[in-house]
């Protein structure tokens, strides 16, 4: 069961911070978690991975605070988080480079904590492809099974299946450093599968990659979890657009914690925290305060859905720019907001207008424009209130199955900075 | 060459054979040259012969060339294994443990290698450890002075090894004895080359520690041309200088050619 700990505190939580709230957060014992591995899992009995309250300190400071994750099998989960954020931390704990500090990882049901990172059972991609450069492609490939002593008739067979599942079969007699960066990272997949892990780790796999190889590798990667449906994937990146067209779920960090969990769909159409919806995707983030059957953006009313909100209350509306459509609002539930074009940026398909209503920025995606509007226009945009989307500024506890009973509840999101 | 004018090339091309031909090229010249001397009065060498190879050829100096070549390689395969282990141990171990382990290694370069011989000769003059006037106590001082530099580059070749593959092969099910053998010794091979190439010709070259610690029957060739010129006998002594460079320079040469098979990028 995914618990994430949607944290809302800001970036500016002090270093010092974790040594008490560590304690804290260890002193009561969690309902219902076991204290063996075994059965911890439930239905996860060879893959999927679970982080419990990980946390991960070098010296002074913290590179990842109290994780709670689970990743079930066969399920393709993206960390997604700027640099430092913590994710490659996350990652590199399930492989066994850095040694957490407290807290457990389980991988299928068993505590690995303890174990050295070649007794883990696990495929890892890295972005720099890492291929053994001594080595042709088959022996690259046949290296894991070969360490792990499988049986050698087999050998051939296995790295030529895998090979042929990334589609480089042709390529076995050939040195690394004769392939392209595509190729090579194809054999570093291929090389990660042969080992038949029980879970793939992808740590920023296509970010060497130029744009187009880039979305033909991500249309690759999410072909191959189709035919390896029992492998479960966790997948670091900062790249949102990666994160949303790969994985089934989005575990957000920021400054070394799990901001949000949930569905690409989830985050983005109702992000949680003014974080994720900056991150996932651009964002308009307006200060509101609730209403009775909206919200008021600068002295207007804006009819927008407010959920479970208490009128009276500020928040946050995250209005995603390409929604944002030029002139008034054709049906009469729409909400319209006037501004004046402080920029224009010309994108090829669309048009960025930055604007200034009422001394806010806004910025809207308009598909391109056949005159661009001159500096200093007025220009009136709508958009729909069910294309918005209102962050609270007390964060509520949301999906009752995401949230653990005892999510300790933080001060107020600092969201509204984002704006 | 960052120089672009037809000019300013010409200039340095100038000032570098003004420089390194008197001070690196023409010394060596002379050797060879007065190695086929019968004498040497006026500015150029006279008299053709070939009669210092001819005695070299028959006395000692062989004995003296394979002692010389024997002690180089089981010295600087020591130190190769010495330095190679160190360094790889170093790479585990925390900041300041690493830093004195440098430090421990340094020690024999810092120290004047005559000392570095008499330390060996009083430590290891009395029992238990009675090794004076064997041939051990030369290959274990070429040792201790060669390691060093093995232990050096080893360690300029780890930090500079990504540390990605390690971790990919550990990923993939690798003991660490396994990723050692055949990931990480794999790819340290050129330097590893490199390394066995300096520590043999440093040793082949050795005289002042070795002349504090040499026994009668183990006399390697720089002792030989140390005591050949100290007689007078200088183009003897020449002689026995250019098949030292030849002997040394083969060896070398063997050694780079298993390096360019080693380099893999």
């Amino acid at each position: 069961m995914p618990a994430p700990v949607a944290h809302p505190s800001p970036g500016h939580h002090p270093a010092k911070a974790p040594l008490p709230g560590d304690t804290f957060r260890h002193a009561p014992a969690r309902p219902g978690a076991p204290a063996t591995a075994a059965g911890s899992a439930g239905s996860s009995t060879d893959s999927g991975i679970r982080f419990d309250r990980v946390t991960v300190t070098h010296g002074r400071t913290t590179a990842l605070d109290s994780l709670d994750l689970t990743v079930e099998p066969g399920e393709v989960m993206a960390l997604l988080g700027p640099s430092g954020s913590g994710k490659t931390t996350a990652l590199r704990a399930v492989a066994g480079f850095v040694r957490p500090t407290s807290g457990r990882v389980l991988i299928g049901g068993h505590d690995v904590t303890d174990l050295p990172p070649y007794k883990r059972g696990i495929g890892m991609v890295v972005q720099q492809y890492a291929l053994f450069p001594h080595m042709k492609v088959a022996e690259n490939v046949a290296f894991g099974l070969k360490a792990q002593k499988a049986p050698r008739a087999e050998i051939p067979g296995r790295v030529a299946e895998a090979l042929d599942l990334v589609g480089m079969a042709g390529y076995a007699d050939r040195h690394p450093r004769e392939l392209s960066g595509g190729q090579q990272q194809r054999v570093a997949i291929a090389r990660a599968l042969a080992i038949r892990p029980r879970v793939l780790l992808l740590d920023e796999p296509l970010s060497a990659l130029d744009a187009q190889l880039r979305s033909d590798m991500l249309a690759e990667l999410a072909r191959l979890h189709r035919e390896l449906p029992h492998v479960s994937l966790l997948y670091v990146t900062h790249d949102q657009v990666e994160a949303l067209t790969l994985a089934d779920r989005i575990a957000v960090l920021e400054s070394a914690r799990l901001r949000e969990c949930g569905t690409p769909h989830q985050l983005y159409r109702s992000p949680r925290t003014a974080f994720t919806a900056s991150f996932v995707g651009t964002a308009n983030l307006l200060p509101v305060t609730v209403r009775a059957d909206g919200v008021e953006f600068a002295g207007r009313h804006l009819t927008v859905p407010t959920g479970d909100a208490t009128p009276g209350a500020t928040a946050t509306l995250c209005v995603r720019p390409h929604l944002l459509g030029l002139g008034t609002a054709p049906d009469p539930q729409g909400n319209t907001l006037r501004g004046t074009v402080t920029e224009v940026q010309w994108r090829g398909a669309t048009h960025r207008l930055h604007l200034a209503v009422d001394g806010h920025r806004l910025m809207a995606d308009l598909r391109e424009l056949r005159e661009t509007p001159p500096l200093g226009t007025e220009l009136t945009l709508h958009f729909a209130p069910q294309d918005a989307a209102l962050i609270p500024a007390d964060i509520q506890p949301a999906a009752p199955a995401d949230t653990p009973a005892n999510t300790p509840t933080d001060p107020a999101d600092g969201g509204p900075r984002h704006a | 060459m960052l120089v672009h004018s037809a000019a300013a090339r010409r200039t340095i091309w100038a000032v570098f054979l003004l420089l390194f031909v008197p001070v690196f090229a023409l010394p060596l010249l002379v050797i060879v040259a007065a190695s086929f001397a019968d004498g040497w009065s006026g500015a150029l060498p006279s008299g053709p012969t070939l009669t210092h190879y001819q005695d070299i050829a028959h006395g000692d100096a062989l004995t003296a060339l394979t002692t010389s070549v024997l002690t180089a390689l089981a010295a600087s395969l020591a130190a190769l294994t010495t330095g190679t282990w160190a360094a790889l141990a170093a790479e585990k171990l925390g900041r300041r443990a690493r830093r004195t382990l440098d430090a421990l290694f340094l020690l024999p370069l810092a120290v004047p290698s005559v000392v570095v011989g008499l330390a060996l000769l009083v430590a290891f003059s009395q029992p238990p450890f009675l090794l004076n006037g064997t041939p051990q106590i030369v290959i274990v001082a070429h040792t201790v002075l060669v390691t060093a530099f093995a232990y050096q580059s080893v360690t300029a070749a780890l930090a500079r090894l990504d540390p990605a593959y390690e971790q990919s092969a550990a990923g993939l099910g690798a003991r660490p004895a396994y990723v050692l053998w055949r990931v990480k010794l794999p790819l340290l091979l050129p330097s590893l080359t490199a390394a066995a190439g300096l520590c043999f010709a440093l040793s082949m070259g050795e005289l002042s520690a070795t002349m504090m610690l040499y026994p009668p029957d183990w006399m390697p060739l720089p002792v030989q041309i140390f005591a050949a010129t100290d007689r007078g006998a200088l183009f003897t002594g020449a002689a026995l200088a250019v098949a030292l460079m030849a002997t040394t320079l083969l060896v070398l040469l063997g050694v780079s050619r298993i390096r360019t098979r080693a380099t893999y990028r």
